[in-house]
């Protein structure tokens, strides 16, 4: 009888696997455009986290700090419902129409913004960890500021951000799935609702715990090869 | 705005903070627990460190969300599960998510830890040994504590990350910070009041526990005199929280 | 270009990347998904059930076409005020209460609330029988009304959905479940899970808490939107339209007396 029970659970499981796979898409797709957002938002907070002007300094830290203070989850949420009130309001003041926040972009936009509060600690190590002769050096057989940072300082700050990095997307992905709770259909909140629906979930869940493993190993695969080639001619 | 309706109901709110404190300090010992004998199985490639380590891959590897969901919806689901002798505990709620919590919390607290044990100095094992201290002596008198210290720090972003993660517990229907105020927002369908006030409650959690830890930090590293933790000093007397790269959540 | 007009270009342009705008002439109408028979998803991702026909058959009526926006029960009335939809069906109960914040159109059903548990529970719906039980249901929704208002003492767990509410009954980490009686018995009692299960105590419809009957919700200050809503619920009342969308999912006529 109970394994009568576990075969039909599968069967559902099959049924809404090529559901799964959609879902599969969204938490990629919401993870990759995170990271975009993250890398950008991470690079702006470390230059306003090194620059000289105070007030650049000063917001910096307050982002940096509300990250840290503040769940994933909340500021989802908060995003999500306050984030609209708030469109709302500037762009009725525009005389504007109505612009809406997806789900999707919901996500994105919250999860870039946390993960860019870390990217920005882990750009500013880097930066500082460029040794400052190389980029006197070069000032002093007369480049200019921005072939400096370009050519001499950015290579090398990828190369030392990169361990970082790639920490930072592992946690990410794993962080999309808290996106589930504003009712986006990502891997997770489509597994829940189906397994809910069937009043089967524990082999859907299973599944999602496969498909995260598998992410996480396609990804310490990828960070492995990049970090390779990145410090090949280095000395250990 | 309708903050009256939040301030109405501060008593669910304090009730929140009970509960959310209440389930990080219980998931961070029994973590604790968990992490010390896998640490040190991992680190000394004993017999059970592959069991160790699959144990901190999939947990390390996969959202607590998700183990939250399994531990609590999923093992639900089975007849084998409710007439066990565990369903007293999984019955409810509440151990549902202290198991799911601690699991995940002594996962990544014995990453933590593995790193620490592997950077012991070769010198602090040799210097007890010659003591004549026992093995069990050594690595409970010398090892352990020294790497603890060590670990400090990121033991530290890991309390924080523990807290954060407590507001899974609000999607199994705990009324812990994040619960309060979607129950508040659902009762008077307003959007983001009950949320606000949370990341306000979290914040100001956030705020004591990282300044604690700078000053365990500050009691139990000062003979370390180590760079990082003269600048973390200056760190807190401009009140700056530096953000950590999270260990892999 | 007039300047309020290149304002708003501008300003759509900025947030082009990052929103989806909705059409002018096109209906968003608020779901939920999780409340069968009423509405659940399917195993192509798409959310069926009554209150999705009847939204079907409103739309048609009125000559709207619509998009269903599929909103957790949680946010929903937000999702409204915040124009992420134009309008709510979602089983939703028309009562003072909700209308403080938002209006609805007359109901297209009314059923009473009731509270389930396995056979044999032995349980009466009073406070005192009831007294140390835990009572689970669905946050936010007419049935905490009632019993925050009158059993306030009775233990209640919360859910996000309808459906947790019977994964957890079924389990037996509930007592009993307090919801509305078409939905527990067309959602519950008649599946699988649900065969052990029975109603007990008497129906609740005071109109003070459980208003009367289920409604579309829009917007203060849209009554055109409402009206509409009213006057198409009408005709597909007269026209047979519903009655041939009722007999597919129940056995009795739900719209009630």
């Amino acid at each position: 009888m109970r394994t009568l029970q576990g075969v039909r659970n599968l069967d559902k499981l099959l049924e809404f696997a090529p559901l799964l796979g959609r879902g599969v898409l969204v938490t990629v797709g919401v993870a990759v455009l995170a990271l975009v957002l993250a890398t950008a938002l991470g690079a702006l907070g470390a230059a306003a986290k090194l620059s000289r002007n105070l007030i650049f300094n000063w917001v910096a830290q307050v982002y940096t700090t509300i990250v840290r203070g503040v769940p994933d989850l909340v500021l989802i949420l908060l995003i999500y419902f306050g984030g609209q009130r708030l469109l709302n309001t500037v762009v009725q003041s525009f005389d504007g129409g109505y612009v809406e926040i997806s789900k999707f972009w919901a996500g994105v936009i919250s999860i870039g913004f946390i993960y860019g509060a870390y990217l920005t600690e882990t750009f500013r190590g880097a930066y500082m960890t460029v040794p400052k002769g190389q980029a006197e050096a070069a000032k002093s057989m007369g480049m200019r500021p921005l072939p400096v940072l370009w050519t001499v300082l950015l290579p090398q700050i990828m190369r030392f951000a990169l361990p970082g990095y790639g920490n930072v997307w592992m946690v990410l992905v794993k962080s999309t799935a808290v996106v589930s709770v504003i009712g986006l259909e990502d891997l997770v909140g489509l597994a829940d609702k189906a397994g809910k629906a069937t009043r089967a979930p524990f082999l859907f869940f299973v599944a999602v715990i496969l498909v995260y493993l598998a992410i996480t190993w396609v990804s310490q695969l990828a960070l492995k090869y990049a970090d390779e080639r990145a410090n090949r001619g280095q000395t250990a | 705005m309708n903050f009256d309706l939040v301030f109405k109901h501060w008593d669910l709110f304090l009730g929140g903070v009970w509960v959310t404190l209440h389930l990080t300090v219980i998931a961070l010992a029994l973590g604790m627990l968990i992490a010390l004998p896998a640490s040190l199985s991992m680190a000394r490639n004993t017999r059970f460190s592959p069991l160790a380590r699959g144990y901190v891959y999939v947990f390390r590897g996969t959202p607590l969300l998700v183990q939250t969901y399994l531990i609590y919806y999923g093992l639900g689901q089975f007849e084998l599960v409710r007439d066990s002798f565990a369903w007293p505990l999984l019955r409810e709620a509440w151990w549902c998510a202290v198991i799911a919590f601690s699991l995940n919390s002594g996962a990544y607290t014995a990453e933590i830890l593995r790193g620490a044990i592997k950077t012991t100095p070769k010198g602090e094992i040799e210097g007890a040994m010659a003591l004549g201290l026992s093995g069990r002596q050594v690595t409970w008198l010398v090892l352990m504590p020294s790497a603890m210290r060590r670990a400090l720090p990121q033991y530290g972003n890991e309390v924080v990350f523990m807290l954060h993660g407590t507001v899974v517990a609000s999607v199994i229907t705990i009324q812990d910070i994040l619960g309060v105020g979607r129950t508040v927002n659902a009762k008077y369908y307003i959007a983001y009041e009950g949320f606000l006030s949370a990341a306000a409650l979290y914040m100001i959690i956030t705020f004591v526990v990282v300044r604690l830890f700078r000053l365990v930090e500050q009691r139990y590293l000062k003979h370390l005199n180590l760079e990082n933790v003269s600048a973390r000093k200056s760190d807190s007397e401009t009140g700056e929280v530096p953000v950590a790269v999270p260990a892999m959540r | 270009m007039k300047r309020p007009e290149f304002k708003k270009f501008a300003l759509a342009a900025a947030f082009a990347a990052f929103a989806t705008s909705a059409a002018a002439d096109e209906l968003n109408i608020c779901v939920e998904g999780a409340y069968p028979p009423f509405s659940e998803i399917n195993a192509s991702g798409d959310v069926v059930g009554f209150d999705i026909d009847i939204t079907n058959a409103l739309c048609a009526e009125m000559g709207n076409s619509c998009k269903l926006v599929q909103s957790e029960w949680d946010g929903i009335i937000p999702a409204l005020l915040e124009g992420k939809c134009d309008a709510i069906i979602a089983s939703m109960s028309i009562t003072e209460e909700r209308k403080q914040r938002i209006d609805f159109s007359g109901k297209y059903y009314n059923s009473p609330g009731r509270f389930v548990a396995k056979q044999g529970h032995g349980l009466t719906d009073s406070p005192e029988g009831l007294a140390g039980k835990v009572i689970g249901l669905q946050r936010g929704t007419i049935f905490q009304d009632y019993m925050d208002g009158e059993m306030a003492d009775v233990e209640l767990k919360l859910y996000g959905t309808q459906d947790e509410v019977y994964l957890d009954l079924v389990a037996g980490r509930i007592d009993a479940a307090f919801a509305d009686s078409i939905a527990i018995s067309d959602g519950f009692l008649k599946t699988d899970q649900g065969k052990d299960f029975e109603f007990f105590g008497r129906d609740y419809s005071e109109e003070k808490y459980f208003g009367v009957g289920a409604g579309i919700g829009v917007r203060k200050g849209e009554e055109d939107l409402r009206d509409a809503f009213t006057a198409a619920i009408k005709t597909i009342r007269e026209n047979g339209t519903y009655k041939s969308i009722n007999d597919k999912y129940f056995e009795v006529d739900i719209y009630g007396g």
